[in-house]
């Protein structure tokens, strides 16, 4: 084969790759844009005949996915925020702070990664009752404020840091807690916005806790209320997209903004791991 | 503060944390799992009584068990192989020499991954519709009758595979690109020189390098879709006739259906000791396969 033909066949085979990946996304924006019932006729209409913003306007006015929309993003925020605190201290310490007991347990808490989630949930579950937080939003948090994934992830990129700049501050007589918050977490922080991202949109996208957990309708993320959406009004197609446009868009957009720190944390998650 | 103390107030927290809200749960999940906790004991913990193994010995005998463990493992076992060779062919193409717009390219083809399975679910629904679907317009055009993807027990599985594989694959894409790049060129010439082909370079230097990235990645894969569950719950509800039903679905239903928690604790760590064989052993082969 030449040089020529194969570069045709490369970039082709990659264009209907990306049709493929992009098609169903694009068709829902262009769907969501249509009069309600036009999209369920044969053939299936890729652009809409005159596009109208009535769906998003129904969607907002009548369906309540305002105020879901309203849920995810202070869900979202929060989860990134306490994970950040939570996280990034504990993964300093694994690997620049010497104690008793460390190599240890931090072995025992990778071994914890093989145990799949769904396994805590149902005494979690009872557990949240006990406490008064089934429904609440607290409840939706605590479980995913720690986690070894983001642990790990700041452990790894803290083990490069200079031992010496750590010293010299320690001899100039900064307290551990100044060291932590004037020297390192300044040079930590390419990790926590890789950190920031994960949690963001692994909370965004997080689906059965959520489901098991928030019982009212009110308190419901947007894939909750989706998904009970969808059970109710199969027809309406049109609405149901733009439904899907305002829970994907948000998460894509970031992605594609700090696209660079999202793909470094999964390289480090799987790869070195 | 001596570092040794830093060393613990640091970790604590999140230590406790952890503690509290996952591991703490774990042993709590094998200890309900041998009780018969169900909604009067919810209401009144006095109901609650202890039976041993009872609960794993009625999972044993009861088919809608079993039927959901056969759809997860023909999930796992259809779907795992193609989404891993769909992405190693991504990365291949990838990372070609020839290949244009590389950047661009691996944005597109990732960008499934971070959208919400839910909302893309939704998508799949209407693209899968027997009458309006865009796939069986597509599919009508080059002459195959119209499927009935999601109403058919023989199509809703391989349905929700090719659903799965068009999500998921990109992950592993990009961590296959990364192997990729790190295989050294000169094998590559070394094998030019040998006069090997494309393909035998294909065989005897990529695959081989990749290796090792390739179990790894089939430990991920297959841990992440042993917990199918949004899938069947968004676009099949579990059926057409329980084709769909996945051993997470059935938990599911078990627990927050039926308030059955003791029972459903069961099936959790039954699919636990599952994942936890199949990882064992592919572990074994990530040691053999290391080795130099």
């Amino acid at each position: 084969m030449t040089l020529r033909s194969q570069a045709l066949l490369v970039n082709a085979a990659l264009l209907a790759a990306a049709a493929v990946s992009l098609g169903p996304l694009l068709w829902m924006v262009s769907a969501s844009f249509m009069a309600p019932g036009e999209a369920s006729s044969a053939p299936p209409p890729l652009l809409p005949r005159a596009a109208t913003l009535e769906n998003y306007h129904q969607l907002f006015a009548q369906t309540g996915m305002g105020r879901s929309f309203a849920n995810s993003l202070f869900l979202a925020t929060a989860a990134t925020l306490l994970s950040l605190v939570f996280n990034v201290s504990a993964g300093y310490a694994f690997a620049k702070l010497r104690f008793a007991g460390r190599e240890r347990l931090f072995r025992i808490l990778l071994g914890a990664l093989i145990i799949p989630a769904q396994v805590a949930m149902i005494p979690l579950f009872l557990l949240l009752k006990h406490l008064g937080l089934v429904n609440t939003y607290l409840g939706v948090l605590l479980p995913s404020v720690a986690n070894v994934f983001g642990i790990f992830l700041v452990r790894q990129y803290a083990l490069s840091l200079p031992d010496e700049m750590l010293e010299a501050a320690r001899i100039d007589g900064a307290g551990e807690l100044r060291l932590f918050w004037s020297i390192v977490l300044p040079s930590l922080s390419p990790i926590l916005v890789t950190l920031a991202i994960f949690t963001f949109l692994g909370s965004w996208n997080d689906f059965l806790w959520p489901l098991i957990v928030l019982t009212d309708d009110d308190r419901h993320t947007l894939p909750v209320a989706l998904a009970s959406l969808t059970r109710e009004h199969v027809q309406d197609s049109e609405l149901m997209m733009a439904g899907g446009v305002i829970t994907v868009l948000p998460v894509l957009v970031l992605f594609l903004v700090l696209q660079r720190y999202y793909i470094q944390g999964l390289l480090a998650g799987s790869v070195k791991g | 503060m001596k570092t040794a103390h830093a060393g613990w107030v640091f970790v604590t927290p999140a230590l406790l944390m952890i503690a509290v809200f996952f591991l703490l749960p774990v042993l709590a999940a094998l200890g309900l799992s041998l009780t018969d906790f169900d909604i009067y004991a919810l209401a009144q913990l006095d109901n609650l009584r202890f039976v041993g193994g009872g609960n794993y010995l009625r999972l044993l005998q009861t088919p809608l068990f079993w039927k959901a463990l056969g759809n997860t493992l023909f999930f796992v076992l259809a779907g795992v192989p193609l989404s891993i060779a769909v992405s190693l062919a991504a990365a291949l193409l990838l990372h070609s020499a020839v290949a244009r717009g590389k950047a661009i390219f691996r944005t597109a083809l990732f960008a499934p991954v971070v959208t919400t399975l839910v909302a893309v679910g939704v998508i799949w629904n209407y693209l899968l519709h027997t009458r309006y679907g865009l796939i069986n317009d597509l599919l009508g055009r080059v002459g195959i009758h119209p499927i009935d993807w999601l109403g058919d027990p023989r199509w809703a599985m391989p349905a929700i595979i090719l659903f799965a594989v068009w999500k998921n694959f990109g992950f592993n894409m990009v961590i296959f690109l990364a192997a990729l790049q790190s295989i050294p060129e000169e094998l590559y010439e070394a094998s030019r020189i040998e006069g090997a082909s494309a393909l035998q370079q294909l065989r005897f230097v990529t695959l081989p390098a990749l290796a090792p990235t390739l179990v790894l990645v089939s430990i991920l894969t297959m841990a992440g879709y042993f917990q199918l569950f949004a899938e069947p719950y968004v676009m099949t509800q579990g059926g057409p006739l329980q084709s769909t039903t996945s051993v997470l679905y059935f938990m599911y239903e078990e627990g927050f259906k039926w308030w059955n928690l003791g029972s459903a604790s069961a099936v959790a760590f039954l699919l636990f000791l599952l994942m936890f064989a199949v990882t064992l052993v592919q572990s074994f082969a990530l040691r053999r396969w290391s080795e130099p």
